[in-house]
């Protein structure tokens, strides 16, 4: 078995004081290389929080967070998320940065050459299906939310992290766009080997993309098994969504 | 008619007058910039601040020019007669729209945005530069544009305490009942400010984003 990429103990996360609020309870899992775990849960069931507790936008309040086997508290927050792509739903490019520099952006921060970011920019967006010559020098608001997704994609993996997070990436899609980056996505995380932590709030999305299915309910992690498993759990919340999608 | 026969007999003065008049505005809008961007980003990055520093920049706002004139000429170092009173009186008007514009730019950007730049491993140094300051641009230029506007037009006033400028005109046409001297000093002053006002406006919309 391989070493897990990223790798929770026991997390919880609470906010407020007086008194304070559990968002995120107890929660563990591990993903390794080349798998996806999708994160599912209703809105407000504490799975953005989990994401965001890995590349520490949110600090835990009890419990460990280890990526690539190291506390995420024992380096500076920037040099952590460096090492870890993100990819949000729409507003996760900046609006003022043409593609290319918006993809470029990690790699800029790391001070790499130009002449390596432009050949790694145009690898990258050839990659997920835009062609280079026609995109780079747009600005997000001259894209499609489909071509907006495809660009946060190709930002997340510029400098090659192990670990992917993605938070509902294509929540904002409409459904035919949706189903082919959908496609795409799983051939893509394919090849990659990628570790990710993909969450939403879709079932079908979750039970198509996941390796391993980690139900979320009020903060817990309720349920955690591949779909196979997902689909036979007796657990009320897994029936629920597993009716809601019928 | 009088008119242009004045400027062509006094071209060398006029220009002079322009010259001092534009000095001033340049001089005090720079030193309210460099004051005033930097209280404003400081103020995003502590709040508490905000209600104190906004209040004092809107009570000098508040006190009429010629007033602050006034005030400002007993007082060592900032005040005297001539032109330096003058741009310590235009800094501090210029303030308040651009601490406020810088404020209001940065703390209206979209949090989601300032989390995705984060969440790829921005140090707050690069937040501020790569994303707060060129999406606040277009706002905080806003800011500038009304503190030149209204600096070109306290400048006229500055004539007053001996700091030059295009007001020389207007006081002087005043004192002697001279209408062709009032213009003199009047229609340039305006058209100042209203090219100020053109220019800063072109480059503001460059940074209009989206």
């Amino acid at each position: 078995m391989t070493a897990p990429v990223v790798e929770l103990r026991g997390v919880s996360c609470e906010v407020g004081t007086a008194p304070p609020r559990a968002i995120v309870r107890d929660v563990s899992f591990s993903v390794g290389p080349g798998e996806t775990l999708v994160l599912l849960g209703r809105s407000g069931s504490g799975k953005t929080t989990t994401l965001k507790l890995i590349n520490r936008l949110v600090d835990p309040s009890r419990g460990a967070v280890m990526v690539a086997g190291r506390p995420t508290g024992a380096l500076p927050p920037y040099r952590l998320r460096r090492g870890i792509g993100y990819v949000i739903q729409e507003v996760g490019l900046l609006p003022h940065l043409t593609v290319a520099e918006n993809v470029g952006l990690v790699p800029r921060l790391e001070r790499w050459a130009r002449e390596r970011i432009e050949a790694r920019v145009r690898e990258l967006l050839t990659l997920v299906g835009l062609a280079p010559e026609r995109f780079a020098e747009r600005r997000p608001h001259e894209l499609s939310g489909g071509q907006r997704q495809r660009v946060g994609v190709a930002r997340a993996l510029a400098v090659d992290p192990p670990l992917l997070l993605l938070d509902e990436p294509f929540g904002a899609l409409d459904p035919i766009t949706r189903a082919e980056l959908q496609r795409e996505f799983k051939g893509l995380s394919a090849r990659l080997g990628k570790a990710m932590v993909f969450v939403t709030h879709d079932v079908r999305e979750g039970l198509l993309l996941g390796t391993r299915i980690g139900l979320m309910q009020d903060g817990r992690l309720v349920f955690l098994g591949d779909a196979g498993e997902f689909r036979r759990s007796p657990h009320p919340e897994v029936r629920a969504f597993l009716e809601a999608a019928a | 008619m009088n008119l242009v026969r004045f400027y062509v007999d006094n071209a060398r003065e006029v220009l002079g007058l322009v010259g001092q008049h534009l000095l001033l505005v340049l001089v005090s809008t720079a030193v309210a910039v460099a004051i005033g961007v930097p209280l404003g980003i400081l103020l995003t990055r502590r709040p508490a601040w905000r209600g104190p520093v906004l209040g004092l920049a809107n009570v000098f706002q508040t006190i009429p020019s010629l007033a602050l004139f006034g005030f400002l000429i007993p007082l060592p170092l900032l005040g005297g007669i001539g032109a330096r009173t003058a741009i310590v009186a235009l800094v501090v008007y210029g303030l308040l729209p651009i601490v406020r514009n810088t404020y209001v730019g940065i703390s209206g950007i979209d949090p989601a945005v300032r989390e995705a730049a984060r969440g790829m491993g921005m140090t707050d140094g690069e937040l501020l530069r790569l994303v707060e300051l060129p999406l606040a641009a277009g706002v905080i230029l806003a800011g500038i544009r009304v503190a030149t506007v209204v600096g070109v037009g306290t400048a006229t006033i500055a004539a007053a305490i001996g700091a030059g400028g295009l007001g020389e005109y207007i006081f002087r046409g005043v004192a002697v009942v001279d209408n062709t001297l009032i213009l003199a000093g009047a229609v340039p002053a305006a058209l100042l400010a209203l090219s100020a006002d053109g220019l800063l406006g072109l480059l503001e919309r460059r940074f209009a984003w989206r």
